[in-house]
């Protein structure tokens, strides 16, 4: 790891010419990332909220933020199953620390994150004054207070997101490189994921669907690890109330996914270049 | 000290068909118990029993048939495979030219590979500005540099990966095999730095088929055969012995004196 540090340059590097390469040859360039988010975003939000019958001004920023997070952990998870695999050549040619390609990855994705960011703010611009004071949310029980100050705890919530993306692709990809079935399975069952987290639906419209006896539907969302790191991210940024457990859960994962891939790192970091 | 010290080394390469791969092969084999040699992943045992000693200021040759293990004991040295048993220590700052293709993106400049390849060799970005100039210049590919590396010819990438590895004072140098492609000229001037920067402080181990390019570069030479080493020792010795005939022999009285004159310089700049 400490090595990896060192090469930061290198991976920084790296992860930046990614993002270049991709639009080298295209006109508004990394533009494009901006623009594809915003469309699917403002897209989703309009469907869903007809259907869910929730106020557009707060269930569109709801849908967009919900989506750029998980637009990054989604690429943290199938591009960190794939992180060895797509780097073969260059583990096999050139001495670098393991390390080195999963960090250039992650701050790829996360200059994705921050070019959809710009999605976000043009969404809280246009609707700024329905998300700065109270308001209500169609089955929800309680009001959430509107963005304060309480934005500011993106940053940490954000750089948890970071620490955990670092594990995820570390043990994924080191278990994915020995099995060669685990990125399809990720793959195939990543949607049904996405549908099965509270990204484009809210937990409150559980309740009113099945008049306030859906706690086990409920349950199952709680249970998926992924509504945490979505809600920790996105609470903050459009004013909803962010319930402490969501950083217990986080938390607990971070040290839990982390000893895993320091187990799987220090047993297997020197396999790795042998089944690339 | 630069050094390279392999003891007892082997290196074992699992071949994973698409069955042992699957977790399904891996569950379903822990219920049925041992299904004798099906049930195992078949190993190729790339090198086997490796001890060697590369010290400062050696330049060795490796010789060998194709598939007797010269590139992987090149990897091997070069830090990318540790040892499945036995073990080795590199001390030093390590530079290997393998496969020219790799690490290098056809759509960059010539100058933002170099940068890459640096950056990837241990260099920081700063140190890499100062010495593009440097590259520059030894590779004669001026405007070139500013093309994308897709318009290059073989020759050029090698003198590209070689302006770069040269450049960054590695202390040990790994070339494998393909670096031929460029012209007479060239490889002069690079005979020259490479023998400069052993000199100086380091070794450099280099796999080769033609016996020119390796009396230009090495003094001694390993004998790899089976993923063994089957003789280690002078150029000459192992190239005779290889090849079944001594190809010193041919030489030209001037190329005689001008390989057996860098020794003596290298031991006098060497204390």
């Amino acid at each position: 790891m400490r090595d990896a540090w060192q090469h930061r340059e290198l991976w920084g590097h790296l992860g930046w010419q990614d993002i270049k390469q991709r639009y080298r040859r295209s006109v508004i360039g990394p533009l494009w990332i901006t623009i594809s988010m915003g469309s699917t975003a403002l897209a989703l939000g309009l469907l869903y909220s007809t259907l869910f019958k929730q106020d557009l001004a707060t269930f569109l920023p709801y849908v967009t933020v919900g989506f750029i997070v998980w637009n990054f952990i989604l690429g943290v998870i199938t591009e960190g199953t794939d992180v060895f695999i797509a780097n073969e050549g260059l583990i096999k040619h050139l001495p670098a620390p393991m390390t080195v390609h999963v960090l250039r990855m992650v701050w790829r994705q996360l200059l994705f994150f921050a070019h959809n960011l710009a999605v976000y703010v043009v969404v809280l611009i246009v609707f700024f004054p329905a998300l700065t004071k109270p308001y209500h949310m169609e089955g929800d029980t309680f009001t959430h207070p509107g963005i304060t100050w309480n934005i500011l705890l993106v940053i940490p919530a954000m750089a948890l997101l970071v620490v955990n993306a670092v594990w995820v692709a570390l043990l994924f990809g080191i278990i994915s490189t020995r099995f060669r079935d685990i990125p399809p399975v990720i793959n195939s069952f990543i949607n049904l994921i996405f549908f099965m987290t509270p990204i484009v639906w809210h937990t409150g419209v559980l309740n009113t669907v099945t008049n306030g006896e859906g706690n086990w539907r409920i349950l199952i969302a709680e249970l998926n690890p992924l509504y945490h790191f979505v809600e920790l991210v996105r609470a903050p940024l459009i004013g909803h109330v962010q319930s402490w457990h969501h950083w217990v859960v986080v938390g607990a994962f971070t040290i839990g996914g982390w000893a895993l891939a320091f187990v799987a790192l220090r047993n297997y970091r020197a396999r790795v270049s042998y089944w690339v | 000290m630069v050094s390279i010290e392999v003891w007892n080394a082997s290196v074992d390469f699992p071949i994973f068909d698409a069955k042992s791969r699957s977790l399904k092969k891996l569950a379903l084999g822990k219920v049925g118990g041992k299904i004798g040699s099906e049930g195992r992943v078949p190993i190729i045992e790339a090198l086997h029993d490796i001890t060697l000693s590369i010290k400062e200021g050696d330049r060795v040759g490796l010789v060998g048939h194709n598939g007797a293990g010269k590139s992987t004991l090149l990897r091997l040295l070069a830090g990318i495979y540790e040892p499945t048993r036995g073990s080795s220590r590199i001390t030093g700052k390590v530079a290997p030219v393998f496969d020219l293709g790799v690490g290098m993106d056809p759509e960059i400049s010539g100058y933002e590979n170099i940068m890459i390849r640096g950056l990837f060799l241990g260099m920081t970005r700063k140190q890499m500005e100062k010495r593009v100039d440097d590259i520059a210049e030894f590779t004669e590919l001026g405007d070139y540099l500013s093309m994308p590396l897709r318009t290059y010819s073989t020759g050029m990438r090698v003198r590209l990966a070689l302006g770069v590895v040269t450049s960054i004072d590695p202390e040990i140098l790994l070339l494998d095999e393909g670096i031929g492609a460029v012209d007479a000229a060239f490889m002069a001037k690079a005979r020259d730095r490479l023998r400069d920067l052993v000199r100086r402080s380091g070794l450099l181990v280099f796999a080769n088929h033609s016996d020119e390019t390796l009396i230009e570069f090495c003094d001694s030479a390993i004998w790899m055969d089976e993923g063994q080493v089957k003789q280690q020792g002078s150029l000459r010795e192992v190239l005779t012995a290889y090849k079944g005939h001594d190809p010193f022999e041919y030489l030209s009285p001037e190329t005689l004196a001008r390989i057996s004159g860098e020794p003596v310089l290298s031991t006098n700049g060497g204390e």
